[in-house]
C-alpha cells in the first residue's frame, strides 16, 4: 500500500519539478497534465473516488485546455516563446526560499505526534456526498455557483475587451 | 513512518515545487501553474487528513476538496484572462514588464 503511494509521489513530484524547470511552455503544460493525473491517482488510492474523477474532469479536461489556449494565444513568433531568460539570481533565491519552506514543513510533519486513526474513515459514497451537498452544505454550493458565474463573466470581459480595433497581430 | 506522514511529506514537496516555480519563472502562465500546484498540495492534505486523521468524519474533507477545486477553477479562468489582457496591452507576458495597472 505504501509502495503504491511512493510510486504515485514520485510521479507527482518528478512531473511537477520537470514542468517547472523546462524552457518549453507547451511541454510544461503537458507535464502538468501528467502531474494532475498523478494527483487523481492519489485520490483514488486514498479512497476518494468522486474527487479523483472531479480532478480528472476539471484539471485534466478543462484547466489544461484553458492553459494551452492561453499559451498559444500569447505565444510570440520570435524565439523568446519561453518567456525570455530568467535571471539566475532570482532562480537561486527562489530555490533557497522553497528549500527552507520544504525543510520546515518536512520537519514539522516528521516531528509532530500524529495520533493514528482509531478506525479507517468510512467510505464516502456519491449518494452521501450528494445528500451532504444538498443538505448541510447547500448554501456553500449556491455560493460556489455564484463565484463560478461571476468568474466566468469577469474572464470573458477581461479577455474580450477590444480596445484598439485595428490590431495588426491579433491572435 | 505512517501513511499520514508520507502524505504530508508528498504534499510539502509538491507545495515547494510550486512555490519555487511561482517565484523563479518570469512567465505569467507558469507562475499561475505554480499557484495551481500549491492549491493541489493543499487538496492532498485535506484528503490525507480525511482518510488517515485521528477523528475521521463522514465526508467533510471530500466536501472541502470539491469546493476548493471549484474555486481553483474559477481562479485559473480569471488568471488566464488577465494574462491575455496583459498580452494584448504589452505584447508579451513577462512579469518584469507588467509593472503598471494603468491601461
Amino acid at each position: 500500500m505504501s509502495f503504491l503511494l511512493v510510486i504515485i509521489a514520485l510521479v507527482i513530484l518528478a512531473s511537477a519539478a520537470v514542468a517547472m524547470s523546462l524552457r518549453n511552455l507547451i511541454h510544461s503544460a503537458l507535464l502538468l497534465v501528467a502531474n494532475w493525473l498523478g494527483v487523481a491517482a492519489f485520490y483514488l488510492w486514498a479512497g476518494a473516488e468522486f474527487v479523483a474523477f472531479a480532478q480528472v474532469l476539471i484539471y485534466v479536461g478543462a484547466v489544461s485546455m484553458i492553459v494551452l489556449f492561453a499559451m498559444l494565444l500569447t505565444r510570440r513568433a520570435r524565439a523568446d516563446a519561453a518567456g525570455g531568460a530568467d535571471s539566475g539570481g532570482r532562480t537561486v533565491a527562489a530555490l533557497l526560499a522553497s528549500g527552507a519552506v520544504a525543510g520546515t514543513l518536512a520537519f514539522a510533519a516528521l516531528q509532530t505526534h500524529l495520533p493514528a486513526a482509531a478506525s479507517p474513515a468510512p467510505p464516502a459514497t456519491v449518494r452521501d456526498l450528494g445528500a451532504s451537498l444538498m443538505g448541510p452544505h447547500a448554501a456553500a454550493l449556491v455560493i460556489v455557483g455564484m463565484i463560478l458565474t461571476v468568474a466566468l463573466l469577469g474572464a470573458v470581459i477581461l479577455a474580450a475587451t477590444e480596445r484598439n480595433p485595428p490590431e495588426d497581430d491579433a491572435p | 513512518m505512517s501513511p499520514l506522514q508520507l502524505c504530508l511529506l508528498l504534499s510539502s514537496g509538491l507545495f515547494c515545487v510550486g512555490l519555487a516555480g511561482a517565484l523563479s519563472r518570469s512567465n505569467a502562465i507558469l507562475v499561475l501553474l505554480g499557484i495551481e500546484l500549491m492549491l493541489n498540495a493543499a487538496n492532498l492534505n485535506f484528503i490525507a487528513f480525511w482518510r488517515f486523521g485521528p477523528a475521521p468524519s463522514a465526508d467533510t474533507g471530500v466536501i472541502f476538496v470539491i469546493f476548493s477545486i471549484a474555486v481553483a477553477a474559477a481562479e485559473a479562468a480569471v488568471g488566464l484572462a488577465l494574462v491575455i489582457a496583459i498580452y494584448r496591452h504589452q505584447k508579451n507576458i513577462r512579469l518584469q514588464e507588467a509593472s503598471r495597472l494603468k491601461g
